[in-house]
């Protein structure tokens, strides 16, 4: 059996299927969207064709910039801190034994695919008065009485960098678990601390990963639209957020569509730098 | 060695800090009374008994598990094809297809989302309850699309030639060493669309939120009327449906080697 390019109609035929499946439902749609982003509003939750740029005007209003600013730096502070604690966390993980190593695996990819409703409930009751840590607080003499320490930017903060960690830890895996490990070992034999050793031996050899996670955590932590609404206030909504709203409670698609196709030029670019970043290491 | 040690402690934290919402919810959810308390006051398993009992959670739990199943079979289905092709054939352009396959997954839900909403309502299906079936399909078909990658790429081709050259055609290869050989990426494919399905909220709420209610949709209209324990009952079915079956995955696959490290015999 040689591998060489399909000729007849039968040896491309296995890929017709997901090809009609992948266009009509994936290409049409997401061209659609981009279509509807120019189209007309029409008062009464309608929208005629149009070809029109007033819904991407909206963007030049400090509302639309605030949400944008405030969304962009959330999403850069929780990549930040997630990925600040899932490297050195994962440069552990590898290295312990293999069914440790697979527990863990296991319960971060719970954790990964725990719905956002979940996340945000569960989150909310650890930090309310009723059932929250702060009754344990009060237990132990830390604090007078139990409260709720949720809606709230800290809060939010919490639930995006839970939701973020198991992401992290598992873009970070495939490159901490093929880094050699005796790069390390060759600097603790000339005298490295484990610590220096992992400073200036570890984060250096392995930057342009850490650059790449980093972007795909903040396009993560730009999708989240759930938690927002249910661990912060109103300020604290996301562009996701707005976008939601727009097209289900505002029924105005178009605005939103042009929004999504906003956020979609956003992390398509993002992508392609982390994609770079990441190419870049596999040469040097 | 005091870093052996240090290093046991910051693992531990982390492990407690990412079960203790989970634990609260467990905690919560076995309160002898209609309240939200922790530590809880008595203990009861009524809440549990009311997913199965009470017709709107027990609907939605139905209807999420039936979408969850024909999604993720949906998912395999469009991804086989696509895999196989792309290993069989030299077709650098088919690799379109794959981004394709692999683009719903790496950008904002939302987007999806929202490109679903004005496709459905467009061809004027919005609301039917299998338009979701399909739209998490597509959503998800990067999950079997990737086992399904690294599963043929693990083929060791000189079966396949040994095959070849004793007559066999490409139906035969692929259905007596092909796929028994790529089974297990299948089924771990099949299982990663599942369970993400099951918890997905905004692509199910946007093609089907006013018809109808899978379990994410209920959980999040219940919290608008206030906390109950079910919610809780239901949450913590859910992470140990979730968890077992990734347990069954890494029980029956290399789950490391999913996840993409080098496998020890490599």
């Amino acid at each position: 059996m040689i591998r060489r390019a399909p000729r007849t109609f039968a040896e491309h035929s296995p890929i017709l299927f997901p090809a009609l499946m992948l266009v009509v439902f994936f290409v049409i749609p997401f061209s659609l969207m981009i279509a509807v982003s120019v189209f007309r509003r029409v008062p009464g939750g309608f929208y005629e064709p149009d070809f029109v740029f007033s819904n991407y005007e909206r963007f030049l209003t400090t509302f639309f910039g605030g949400v944008m600013s405030f969304s962009l730096g959330l999403a850069g502070l929780v990549a930040a801190v997630a990925v600040g604690i899932a490297f050195p966390f994962t440069y552990r993980l590898v290295r312990l034994p293999r069914p440790n190593q697979i527990r863990w695996l296991v319960f971060l990819l719970s954790i990964l695919s725990l719905s956002e409703v979940i996340i945000g409930f569960a989150w909310s009751t650890l930090l309310s008065r009723t059932a929250g840590i702060t009754n344990l607080f009060v237990a132990l003499g830390l604090m007078a009485e139990p409260q709720s320490l949720s809606p709230s930017f800290g809060a939010l903060l919490a639930g995006l960098v839970y939701q973020a960690f198991p992401y992290t830890v598992l873009v970070l895996y495939p490159a901490l678990a093929r880094f050699d490990p005796y790069l390390v070992e060759a600097a603790r034999t000339l005298g490295a601390s484990p610590l220096r050793a992992f400073f200036t031996v570890v984060v250096p050899a392995l930057r342009n990963t850490i650059v790449a996670t980093t972007i795909m955590v903040f396009v993560f932590a730009l999708g989240s639209y759930l938690l927002p609404q249910l661990l912060g206030r109103p300020q604290h909504w996301t562009l996701s957020v707005l976008i939601t709203d727009q097209a289900i409670y505002q029924s105005n698609m178009p605005f939103a569509a042009a929004m999504a196709v906003f956020l979609v030029l956003v992390s398509l670019a993002l992508v392609g730098l982390a994609l770079l970043a990441g190419r870049r290491e596999e040469v040097a | 060695m005091p870093w052996r040690k240090l290093n046991t402690v910051v693992a531990s934290l982390i492990a407690l800090v990412l079960s203790a919402p989970l634990m609260v919810v467990a905690g919560v959810s076995v309160n002898a009374k209609k309240s939200l308390t922790f530590p809880p006051q008595g203990f009861s398993l009524a809440w549990y008994a009311e997913v199965f009992t009470d017709p709107g959670w027990r609907g939605a739990l139905i209807a999420s598990l039936v979408v969850a199943t024909l999604s993720a079979a949906l998912a395999v289905v469009i991804a086989f094809p696509l895999a196989w092709f792309l290993w069989r054939w030299r077709a650098p352009w088919a690799r379109a297809f794959e981004i394709l396959g692999m683009t719903p997954f790496i950008l904002p839900p939302v987007i999806t989302a929202l490109g679903f909403l004005s496709f459905w309502a467009a061809v004027g299906e919005y609301g039917s309850p299998w338009t979701v079936v399909v739209s998490h399909a597509v959503f998800f078909v990067t999950l079997p699309l990737v086992t399904l990658s690294l599963g043929f790429g693990a083929v060791d081709r000189a079966y396949v030639e040994a095959a070849a050259t004793m007559g066999a055609d490409d139906r035969t290869v692929l259905r007596t060493i092909v796929m028994p050989l790529v089974r297990p990426y299948v089924i771990s494919g099949f299982a990663f669309a599942f369970v993400l399905s099951l918890n997905e909220y905004i692509v199910a709420y946007m093609v089907v939120g006013f018809t109808m209610e899978t379990l994410p949709i209920k959980i999040f209209n219940a919290l608008r009327y206030g906390y109950t324990p079910t919610m809780a009952a239901v949450t913590v079915l859910f992470v140990s449906l979730t968890a077992l079956v990734f347990g069954l995955i890494a029980f029956f696959g290399d789950l490391p080697r999913l996840l993409g490290a080098w496998a020890k015999h490599d």
